[in-house]
């Protein structure tokens, strides 16, 4: 009778929790399919065969092609990633595995703390600095520079959190076989964490993707810049939209949106490429 | 976690930054002490907050304003946030705000769009844009408006060029490369100053108007005025177009420009005031002081509007907006020159004083 009734409350509430769960799951999925529906309807009149293959982007003429920009925010976010990686994966095996434990605390605290940062005191610093006082100028390496210095505290916090999953067996089981330190880090960490180290990067190249104050302030607002030269001034899409909207009109407005919509499609890509990959190396390192 | 954080730090950046703001209005307004002579609006009885957004030139402008004005009548919040002219006229067609500031009107297709009705213009302030440069030994430049265009489409691109030496008989140009800076962000600045070259240098001019333009990708990019000036200062053989405060306070020379009638004109408030009397201004107030006629006007001068339905649809709130752009047409204009604006000419303040009769409290 008791046990009755405890079971009856107990499905009541098993009911109402997987009822929640499912209410803000459905949320999730209503709140981005209703983004991407509505910025799409407000972005149709401008997208059109010539927003993803001109040069082109003039308000004064109507013509908005989206190339450069589309350049611009890839190949910023490429020099981010190539500059971070080294040094995140780098302070990450340092951290968890060669550092002296006194050093350890203080070394993770400083990271985090990178970390919160407003970008736009990044983006300061970097017209200061980098533009000015370095003479880099405004340009996609300078823009580089500052993503690089924005995820690397992100990329390094993942990876640390990854490589310390690594079973302690494994890792002395591999010295106790002779390896050196880094023999150890080849044969036990890296096969371990490989799928986790894949996903922070990715997490990190999605952000610098996005990041829209720091690349505004020191990208160069160049139009047309379809080059790699990583010297020169370009623009990239999130800055386009941070620095034009204020004071555009129809249909600039609509090319803006549609501008915006673009970045949502392609960072979703990167993220599900992403998953993807991170799923098939874990598969691959639990078979083997 | 790490969202929340910088969320809270941005949070807390922007309280002290906002206060900050408000001591600066306050104690400027304060010096003036002009606090009695403000006029009050009639009593409406309890408190009304009157919203606005828009232009960021006359920003400076609102912001003493407001100060004086709310503190003159206490029932009385005004609140302007700037975002751009395209933005405040954008909120007002959304009638998000009650009123707008903008450097430039409604296009006659958006004003069909407007939800509340027909518009009043009210124009509160002229200004400057200087040519403002960075050339060592060159501390007095003069520009005719076809050098003007020549040099930021990059048709010249040496300070010794024959065009510039042509507008400078007997002066000494070194023989270095010219570094255009323009706005990064759309802006009425550029609006107005690409609006000039397409009037006045019309068979040179190639980049056509607006708040952003095709730039040759060979030039430098700054953030509002402020990051314009910057980049002028700190940069040898740079030239660029900067706002008459923010190029005084970086401490820029900037060139004295070729008006219609043939003179080389100093940009000062004198000059761009004098500039509103040689325009031509419709019966809704609109105008454009670029390129204006008469000898003592500074031709690279620009305005900038209140903007209001006619027919507002609150008592206390119709009637405090009222009295706050009597403000700012009549005993407000004073404060104008120590911001380095120019009040309006007279004939153009007595129509704007006229045309407040036309907005409609219930």
């Amino acid at each position: 009778m008791q046990l009755a009734e405890l079971r009856g409350h107990k499905q009541y509430a098993d009911r109402a929790f997987s009822a929640l769960a499912v209410a803000a799951a459905g949320l999730v999925l209503l709140i981005l399919g209703m983004i991407a529906l509505v910025m799409t309807r407000r972005a149709w009149p401008a997208f059109g065969a010539q927003f993803f293959t001109s040069t082109r982007w003039s308000a004064a003429d109507q013509v908005f092609g989206a190339l450069p920009f589309v350049w611009g925010t890839l190949y910023t976010a490429l020099i981010a990633i190539v500059i971070a990686v080294p040094i995140s994966l780098g302070v990450a095996l340092f951290v968890t595995q060669s550092a002296p434990p006194w050093l350890r605390k203080p070394m993770v605290y400083l990271i985090d703390l990178l970390a919160v940062v407003p970008s736009v005191v990044f983006g300061l610093w970097g017209v200061l600095i980098l533009s000015q006082h370095f003479g880099l100028g405004r340009s996609f390496l300078t823009a580089g520079i500052i993503l690089a210095i924005m995820i690397t505290p992100i990329i390094t916090s993942l990876a640390r959190e990854v490589i310390e999953t690594t079973p302690a067996g494994e890792k002395e089981a591999a010295l106790a076989l002779g390896a050196t330190r880094w023999e150890m880090i080849e044969g036990a960490i890296w096969p371990h964490s490989k799928g986790g180290l894949v996903g922070a990067v990715m997490l990190g190249l999605g952000r610098a993707m996005g990041e829209t104050i720091a690349a505004a302030l020191v990208i160069g607002s160049a139009l047309g810049q379809v080059t790699v030269n990583p010297l020169a001034p370009g623009n990239s899409m999130p800055a386009v939209i941070a620095n034009e909207w204020g004071e555009a009109d129809e249909p600039h407005k609509a090319a803006l949106i549609a501008l915006a919509v673009a970045l949502f499609v392609i960072t979703i890509a990167v993220n599900l490429i992403a998953t993807s990959i991170v799923q098939r190396s874990m598969k691959r390192s639990r078979g083997a | 976690m790490y969202k929340l954080i910088a969320v809270s730090a941005l949070a807390a950046l922007c309280v002290a930054g906002c206060n900050k703001k408000k001591e600066e209005g306050g104690s400027t307004a304060a010096m003036t002490k002009e606090d009695k002579g403000v006029a009050k609006a009639p009593e409406s009885g309890g408190s009304v907050t009157v919203n606005g957004s828009g232009s960021s030139f006359q920003k400076p402008y609102q912001e003493v304003a407001v100060a004086a004005f709310t503190k003159a009548n206490a029932g009385v919040r005004i609140n302007y946030g700037g975002g751009g002219s395209g933005k405040g006229r954008q909120d007002l067609a959304d009638q998000v705000v009650d009123f707008a500031g903008a450097d430039s009107p409604y296009k006659d297709a958006d004003l069909a769009k407007n939800k509340g009705g027909d518009v009043l213009y009210f124009p509160i302030l002229l200004g400057a844009i200087t040519i403002s440069y960075n050339v060592q030994g060159v501390d007095q430049l003069q520009l005719s408006p076809e050098t003007i265009a020549k040099i930021f489409q990059r048709d010249i691109k040496k300070w010794n060029d024959k065009d510039i030496a042509a507008d400078n008989p007997g002066a000494k140009l070194p023989d270095g490369d010219i570094v255009v800076a323009h706005r990064s962000d759309g802006s009425g600045t550029t609006d107005n100053f690409t609006r000039y070259l397409d009037q006045a240098a019309k068979d040179v001019w190639k980049l056509k108007s607006g708040a952003t333009v095709e730039w040759p990708p060979d030039t430098q990019a700054g953030n509002g005025n402020p990051g314009v000036a910057q980049i002028v200062k700190s940069t040898k053989g740079a030239i660029g177009y900067v706002d008459l405060s923010d190029a005084k306070a970086s401490g820029l020379k900037f060139a004295t420009v070729k008006n219609q009638a043939g003179k080389f004109i100093e940009p000062t408030t004198d000059s761009s005031s004098a500039a509103g009397d040689g325009i031509d201004v419709k019966d809704n107030l609109l105008f454009s002081a670029v390129n204006a006629k008469g000898d003592a006007s500074y031709p690279i001068t620009y305005q900038s509007w209140v903007i209001v339905y006619a027919k507002q649809t609150d008592h206390a709130k119709g009637t405090a907006l009222k009295s706050f752009i009597k403000y700012l047409v009549t005993e407000g204009q004073s404060q104008l020159k120590g911001l380095d604006f120019s009040p309006l000419p007279k004939g153009l303040a007595d129509k704007t004083v006229a045309q407040l009769d036309k907005i409609q409290v219930p």
